[in-house]
């Protein structure tokens, strides 16, 4: 089996046949990555090319280990290095890296559909890796493969995503991979930082977070993203905390074997307690081990499984 | 100027109540006669037989983008865009580069209209000073120089005391203020509808609430002024309400509506589809219904379509960036005769009304009539005739739409102004 599109542009257009492919591909690829020799032949010959117009070391190195992992010749370009600010239009900058013929574009851009409207544009398979507030499907995807690890299923699971969900692709993407895998989804944040609609999408709406926790299997933090706060979202850091924080206390209400994740950066203080973070539910790591993993089978799927 | 005999079309004009088959006779660039079996000599016989004749369709929302933007469209291009969609006449914003915010702009605008010998343009000048909302423009010496309204559309007059004063300095000309009503500060970045879609596409919405705080502060201050306030590219439905209830008071308030927020929704953003980025956004399902209620019961005065050309490469971006607009001259007249007057939403005396007769009114320039003496602007339309959208064969330089490749029935074959051809369709 392999995918239907040449693209991995969003959660919402994979089916749970699809899902599970990735998932099962990126278990033989965490093998790899247990190795002492780190590096499989798969992608030999191929190039892969991290357009990144918005900073991020984590998901960056952790594509970049995984084409790496995979033999892949993998070259970076970063919005500061680039062209872009040298006023070059977004189509222009890919026509030239389509010209230099790579088999894969991993994008992350700032604006909401960018990836959408370069994969209708090269040959080049295209991943998304964020796309503004709209998905980051290769998030979903490992914490998707981090809850069947400790869970060992995807269904039936009370998941709880706590936070900025106005802003957050992590959250779409997540809400969309869990729904469609038979999951119910709870989202609790101030109303100001709840989307309209927002339970069109299928997921409970719970404002008040105490509520919202109770007997979750898994309880998933958004960060609070302060750089898109340009509104006034809620009053202060410290009512914030006081309301929506993670705290030891709130993890109580919890099912006993509650599994604690979060996409990262975390901002300490401010939406989770140290405690809770570095505590023993806490995934937080595993999801960045198996990040490379599940990238792994996303690359091999798109340009190597012919 | 040779005289030109209309024979055996519909004749409809909603400012006489005609409807009927006639011919129509057009003498030095007025109209002249209109009765059954005509045959003055020596004039040209225009064989009208399945046609409508209409007083000549009257855009009053465009955007020529010259001065300054003539690689979007020039005054030229844009009225013979108009003149190929069945518009006689246009009024064209002020938001060009300068503005057209003082009495040499307008000249310059009506001059190079004079040239361009497509449809006729009625200059807008612009609300304030460089549109930048904080002193009035010199609207007098603009108005003795042609221009029939002001508006600084495009953008919204933000501040409440600068609207007052000019809208009451307005009074003087008694010429209407044209307000794009929007309240920025509710949508830091918003590029479509607030709701669902812009929910499940990570997009940044504007709510409706944007229009509406924006129409209702307007008509308080149009009952304050006394002013005449004319409510541009009314989308939703508490805006329209809005309008509904101050006609219901007799406070001199009009609005006009577009092509595109009558027959599209928000749902036309999936796929992030930069043609379906307009401002104000595409709406609702709901608001949609209610624009076609008003359409019908007369809470509309107009059809405008708010044409808006942007040059190619800037609509070929990633939505957050690609420009707001799309054209509407050339589908306009199409699209009213297929989806709104075929399915009989509106009858088609109605429908002139919204694009002739009424927009003369608002902006209180002759035309809208087929009244022996006034000036002889109609367009001939061929209900039958089948229209397919082809951007790539647009005389406006704008290209993009959303309708494209839309399949219609009924379009213009015959712009007439002062007596004069200045569109023919082979
Ligand atoms: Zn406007």
């Amino acid at each position: 089996m392999t995918l239907a599109s040449h693209h991995l542009l969003d959660i919402e257009s994979l089916s749970p046949a699809e899902i599970e492919l990735v998932l099962e591909t990126s278990t033989s690829f965490k093998e790899v990555g247990e190795r002492a020799i780190k590096k499989v032949p798969a992608l030999r010959g191929k190039t892969v090319i991290n357009l990144f117009f918005e900073p991020s070391t984590r998901t960056r190195v952790s594509f970049e280990i995984a084409a790496k992992r995979l033999s892949a010749d993998s070259i970076n370009v970063s919005s500061a290095g680039s062209s872009v600010v040298k006023g070059e239009t977004l189509l222009d900058t890919v026509k030239n890296l389509e010209a230099m013929a790579p088999d894969v574009i991993v994008m992350r851009h700032p604006s909401s559909g960018a990836p959408h409207f370069v994969a209708r544009r090269v040959e080049s398979a295209v991943v998304n890796a964020g796309d503004g507030m709209h998905e980051h499907p290769t998030q979903a995807l490992l914490d998707a493969f981090t809850i069947l690890e400790a869970k060992g299923r995807l269904s039936g699971l009370k998941v709880v995503i706590v936070g900025d969900l106005l802003h957050s692709r992590v959250f779409r993407s997540n809400a969309r991979l869990l729904t469609k895998m038979g999951s119910s989804v709870t989202v609790t944040a101030p109303r100001t930082l709840l989307p309209p609609f927002v339970e069109r999408l299928g997921v409970e709406v719970i404002t008040a977070v105490n509520d919202a926790i109770v007997d979750a299997d898994v309880v998933m933090m958004l960060r609070v993203q302060k750089e898109r706060m340009e509104g006034a979202f809620f009053p202060s850091v410290r009512e914030y905390f006081n309301l929506y924080a993670l705290t030891v206390d709130r993890l109580k209400r919890a099912k006993q074997d509650v599994i604690l994740m979060h996409p990262g950066p975390l901002n300490r203080g401010l939406e989770i307690e140290s405690a809770v973070a570095d505590g023993p539910y806490s995934l937080i790591l595993d999801q960045v081990t198996n990040g490379v993993a599940v990238r792994m089978a996303i690359l091999y799927l798109l340009a190597g499984a012919s | 100027m040779k005289s030109l005999l209309i024979r055996g079309a519909r004749i409809v004009d909603p400012s006489q109540r005609i409807d009927r088959v006639s011919d129509l006779f057009v003498d030095e660039g007025r109209i002249r006669a209109i009765d059954e079996g005509l045959s003055p000599e020596g004039a040209e016989v225009v064989d009208a037989r399945g046609l409508i004749a209409v007083p000549g369709l009257i855009d009053m929302h465009v955007h020529l983008r010259e001065p300054g933007f003539e690689y979007k469209e020039t005054i030229a291009s844009g009225t013979a865009a108009a003149a190929a969609g069945g518009f006689a006449a246009v009024a064209a914003m002020a938001n060009t580069d300068p503005p057209n915010d003082c009495a040499a702009v307008t000249e310059y605008i009506l001059e190079k209209a004079h040239r361009a010998g497509g449809a006729r343009v009625h200059p807008i000048g612009a609300t304030t000073r460089r549109m930048e909302g904080k002193e009035l423009s010199e609207m007098g010496e603009m108005v003795a120089a042609g221009a029939v309204a002001v508006s600084d559309d495009g953008l919204p007059v933000r501040d409440a005391n600068v609207m007052r004063r000019a809208m009451e300095y307005a009074t003087i000309f008694d010429i209407p203020v044209i307000e794009h009503c929007e309240t920025p500060e509710l949508h830091p970045g918003g590029v479509m509808n607030e709701g669902y879609w812009s929910t499940c596409l990570g997009l940044r919405g504007i709510p409706r609430a944007s229009e509406e705080i924006s129409v209702r502060r307007n008509v308080i201050l149009a009952e304050t002024t006394g002013a005449r306030l004319h409510v541009a590219h009314l989308s939703t439905k508490g805006a329209l309400e809005a309008v509904r209830q101050a006609k219901e008071r007799g406070l001199p308030v009009t609005c006009e509506v577009t092509p595109h927020h009558l027959l599209l929704t928000d749902d036309s953003v999936r796929g992030y589809d930069t043609r379906a980025k307009m401002k104000p956004p595409l709406v609702t399902e709901e608001d949609l219904e209610a624009l076609l209620e008003g359409l019908a019961d007369g809470t509309v005065d107009a059809i405008a379509t708010d044409h808006a050309p942007h040059h190619e490469d800037e609509k070929q971006q990633d939505f957050d960036h690609a420009p707001f607009g799309i054209v509407g001259l050339e589908t306009s007249v199409s699209l009213g005769l297929d989806r709104l007057v075929r399915p009989g939403i509106i009858s088609l005396n109605r429908w002139i009304e919204l694009m002739s007769t009424g927009p003369a009114r608002i902006l209180g320039v002759e035309g809208g009539t087929l009244a022996v003496g006034a000036p002889a602007d109609l367009t001939l339309l061929d209900p039958e005739r089948p229209f397919r959208v082809e951007p790539s064969v647009f005389v406006s330089k704008g290209r993009s739409t959303p309708f494209a490749d839309w399949e219609l029935q009924g379009r213009a074959v015959r712009t007439i102004v002062s007596g004069r051809s200045v569109f023919t369709l082979p």
